[in-house]
């Protein structure tokens, strides 16, 4: 390599397109290399190595595609280190289209690395069985209660079995939430009707994590979205949006499920769908350029991902229906990644908040970086999903906040992990539950 | 540069790993690759090692290590830069300061701050913001690029028109030498004894040692703040306001100019507010009392009116007028919407001459059969022609190259000169003699052997690329293709 760009020999014909796993990274060619992202970069941010920033993984990307570099250890590994936080893209002025390069890059690490057969049974059962199938969800929800109220997992835990099970299977076990009863796992009725004067007929996404773990917030958001004018239609036999899926490298597996959701909802006839979880939404909205080269999907997907709202942006929409109760409470806001940079909402949550009779609201320092959740990141980066939360927390606990507020189930879990760990009494909520409370429930 | 041989590269992995650590050196190949280039992707060059210091004796002991073996080494930031200035020799070794980030002490009382290089230029404002305080120089790459970055290019901004560049804001600072001694140039205060040695070293651009503790000053936030938005039809009307601005006695803080296509890159990327349909936009900012600053802005409205602008608008608010600063500051990047590739150039040229000059860049642009974007500080007279290139297209960046050479040589030509802020680094080395005779150069040359008498300390950059290879540092000759084109001389 030389200094300078001495003539080098022409290509013959117009470059091919940037591919990786079939999927195009022609986006990498926006990139015109200013590093105006570096400092947004929770990665770059807490290593200082440029491998680990977005324009060190794009350039990494670009190289691959181009045949430049094999996929080495080194090269997967500052892949796999990428939260897909998409940070980078609020402050990208070219528009690299960075969540679409870094899922392409990650398909590509999956075909080439599978990994061995117990990393292979555990990502089957995790994105295939469990992600795909609703009712072994349902089922392992189930399963996994009955461990946690038996004793059986404080047996596992204190035994220290956990230390001799496979470190993926033992971070697994850690990090698996608490199931709540049965009663909370239901499903919701096929239609939650609009209290007062009618404004909108609207579906709403239960998600497949969501819908066990916190069923409880998928009611509080029908509720509240039912007191704001709202029909609230619950598609039955919907499964998950695929996207967890995608963030993973498991193309293929998520193009089917971005499918089933589309005609899913399609049978619903509603032209609004309402999701309360950041990864979901995001991706769900992605889903024209998801399926862009399926003839027969493409319309119907970009219609469908038209159609998807987060719940702050489709209620900051309008001033929340009244009465709202007093909520007397000092709260704070965590931005969840696929809501401020997938999304681009970021005044609604905190318009929404402001609503809210009593509330006092004070800012989080860096409330938009990542806590280290990142869909399941958390169990393949532990240690930096570590790191990431204690630098959260720490600005969290800064605050004096009796609660932070944020809008995404794995935001919540890893929040009120970190919370616990620094033996912090508090509380994490759902903006809905918030919502919630201020018309009534639970008083 | 004869590549390390394998036994010899892992002893000195070994080395370097005692110094900084296992954690903080790298020699993959393929990790190497990131770093082959900076801002200003036209110019490439792998290093052995990058390494990562968190401290000025460690980065002494790289130093010294690095000439014990007689190999090249090279300080670098954010990556920020645009004129290939923090490459490495083919070789040698990369002290990347990101892990010296911190702000170590501040001190309101007497205005001033002792900062860590690695530290980004935007966060010791967010320091010491809510003491009401702030770091004046504001490089557009503020969100990303450091301090130390900014001391090696003397960094300028759209305020440093009013408030000065950033050796204007240097007291003082700890530098590693390039032979490894550690010693502290200036001072604390505004005025230091002896030689000013804090001034030669500010904008030299990594060749004279590597600072590893700054003092700066930081100054108290304006008490009010007005930005006026003016929208022209024609280039030349808005090049003469920033002298009509000027000439009515009137001190912005800041006069910019972003022309019509630079204009739909930034729209296209934050909707930002400049019209699209304008043939060029200024942005003039006042500051100072919150009174009087209401007549201040209505003045320069009235210049702007005069100078026949279409239309000119005060910022209703501190959020339309971020967004406009966002828009100006986020230019550079906003090409990628236009173009795989840029390149910026940077020249000064007295502001009278702003017309004739901008006229003959779009010229010289349009003659190479290439796009331009003008974007820059126009009450500096700091031009930044962006050419947009794209590096897939046979000869399209030798074309490139010599539209900016023709762009250069114009800029000296009308009295100007060839780096306003970005540094002359690799890229404009052969245009040197374009402004400094032969004494000039050789007389720098003196300075730079008496800070760095060994060459190793970022060699190959700012001076001519010499005649013969006897005479070349660490890095072997190799012509230029500005000079095969016989656009630019060797000295």
């Amino acid at each position: 390599m030389a200094h300078g760009t001495t003539e080098t020999p022409a290509p013959p014909a117009p470059p091919a397109p940037l591919a990786l796993h079939g999927l195009s990274v022609e986006g990498v060619n926006q990139c015109v290399h200013c590093g105006l992202c570096l400092a947004s970069c929770p990665t770059f941010s807490e290593l200082g190595t440029e491998m680990d920033s977005p324009r060190g993984r794009i350039f990494l990307i670009k190289s691959l595609a181009e045949g430049r570099l094999a996929l080495s250890d080194s090269t997967v590994r500052h892949l796999s280190l990428c939260l897909d936080c998409r940070a980078c893209e609020t402050v990208c002025p070219a528009g690299v289209p960075y969540g679409r390069l870094i899922e392409a890059a990650k398909a590509e690490i999956e075909r080439q690395r599978p990994g061995g057969a117990a990393r292979r049974a555990f990502r089957w059962i995790n994105l295939g069985l469990l992600l795909e199938h609703p009712r072994l969800l349902a089922l392992a929800a189930a399963g996994l209660r009955a461990y946690q109220v038996s004793g059986l997992q404080r047996l596992v835990r204190a035994s220290g079995l956990a230390r001799v099970l496979p470190s993926t299977l033992a971070a697994w076990e850690a990090l698996t939430p608490a199931v709540p009863a049965a009663a909370a796992r239901a499903p919701l009725p096929a239609l939650i009707p609009a209290v007062g004067a009618r404004r909108a007929r609207v579906a709403l996404l239960t998600g497949c994590v969501q819908s066990v773990v916190f069923g409880d917030h998928n009611r509080a958001t029908a509720r509240v979205l039912a007191r704001n004018g709202c029909d609230v239609v619950v598609p039955a036999g919907q499964g998950c949006c695929g996207a967890l899926n995608a963030h993973a490298g498991d193309h293929a597996r998520a193009v089917r499920m971005a499918k089933a959701t589309i005609e899913t909802f399609e049978r619903a006839g509603v032209r609004t769908v309402i999701v309360n979880t950041s990864g979901c939404g995001a991706h769900m909205k992605g889903y024209g350029a998801l399926l862009a080269n399926e003839p027969s999907w493409a319309s119907p997907a970009a219609r469908f991902a038209a159609s998807v709202q987060d719940v702050s942006e489709f209620l900051a929409r309008e001033p929340l229906r009244g009465p709202l109760a007093p909520v007397a409470m000092t709260v704070t806001y965590h931005d969840p990644c696929h809501v401020v940079h997938g999304q681009k909402i970021r005044a609604q949550p905190r318009q929404l908040l402001a609503e809210i009779p009593g509330l006092r609201i004070v800012e989080l320092a860096e409330s938009d970086w990542c806590c280290g959740s990142a869909g399941i990141y958390n169990l393949t980066e532990p240690e930096m999903a570590e790191r990431l939360l204690r630098r959260k927390v720490g600005h969290v606990l800064a605050t004096g906040a009796e609660a932070v507020v944020t809008a995404n189930p794995g935001c919540i879990l890893q929040i009120a992990k970190g919370v616990r760990d620094r033996g912090a009494p508090t509380r994490v909520l759902h903006l809905v539950e918030l919502l919630d409370r201020a018309y009534g429930a639970g008083r | 540069m004869v590549p390390l041989a394998e036994p010899r590269k892992r002893a000195l992995r070994r080395e370097l790993a005692a110094i900084v650590g296992a954690g903080g050196v790298l020699s993959d190949p393929d990790e190497l690759l990131v770093y082959e280039s900076d801002g200003l992707t036209l110019f490439r060059a792998l290093a052995d090692f990058v390494v990562f210091p968190t401290s000025a004796e460690q980065v002494s002991a790289v130093v010294k290590l690095a000439n014990r073996e007689e190999l090249p080494f090279v300080a670098r930031g954010a990556g920020t830069g645009l004129s290939g200035g923090c490459l490495p020799a083919e070789g040698g070794i990369v002290l990347s300061l990101m892990r010296m980030n911190r702000v170590l002490e501040v001190d309101y009382d007497n205005q001033l701050a002792i900062v860590e290089p690695g530290l980004v230029n935007l966060h010791l404002s967010w320091a010491v913001g809510p003491s009401g305080y702030y770091y004046a120089p504001d490089p557009s790459s503020q969100q990303a690029c450091t301090i130390g970055g900014n001391i090696a290019n003397n960094s300028g901004g759209p305020h440093t028109l009013k408030y000065g560049v950033t050796t204007n804001h240097v007291l003082g600072l700890e530098v590693v030498l390039p032979d490894g001694e550690i010693v502290w140039l200036g001072g604390r205060t505004r005025e230091a004894a002896g030689y000013d040695l804090a001034g030669v070293f500010v904008g030299s651009e990594g060749t004279f040692g590597i600072a590893t503790k700054i003092a700066v000053r930081i100054l108290k936030k304006p008490q009010a703040v007005k930005t006026v938005l003016a929208v022209f039809d024609e280039i030349e009307r808005a090049s003469a306001a920033v002298s009509a601005i000027i000439a009515r006695g009137l001190v912005p803080a800041a006069v910019e100019m972003i022309d019509h296509l630079t204009i739909q890159a930034v729209e296209d990327a934050f909707g930002c507010g400049y019209p699209r349909d304008a043939a060029a936009a200024l942005l003039v900012e006042v500051d100072g009392l919150a009174a009087g600053i209401e007549a201040q802005a209505a003045r320069v409205v009235e210049a702007c009116r005069d100078a026949g602008a279409r239309e000119v608008r005060v910022a209703r608010d501190e959020a339309e007028r971020a967004l406009l600063w966002k828009g100006r500051k986020s230019a550079f990047g906003a090409y990628g919407r236009l173009s795989p590739a840029y390149m910026v150039m940077d020249g000064v040229i007295p502001r009278t001459r702003l017309p004739h000059v901008l006229r003959r860049v779009n010229e010289i642009v349009a003659a190479h059969g290439l796009r331009v974007g003008n974007v820059f500080h126009a009450g500096d007279g700091n031009l930044h022609p962006n050419i947009l290139y794209d590096p897939r297209v046979p000869g399209e960046e030798t074309r490139v190259l010599e539209a900016g050479a023709e762009i250069m040589r114009l800029c000296a030509e009308v009295g100007g000169s060839i780096s306003g802020e970005h540094g002359i680094g690799l890229e404009k080395t052969d245009f040197m003699p374009f402004i400094f005779s032969p004494a000039d150069l050789a007389f720098m040359q003196r300075l730079k052997d008496a800070f760095n008498p060994t060459g190793r300390c970022n060699p190959g950059k700012i001076f001519p690329t010499r005649k013969t290879c006897g005479e070349a540092g660490p890095v072997a000759y190799r012509p230029h293709p500005i000079e095969e084109k016989g656009l630019a001389q060797r000295f």
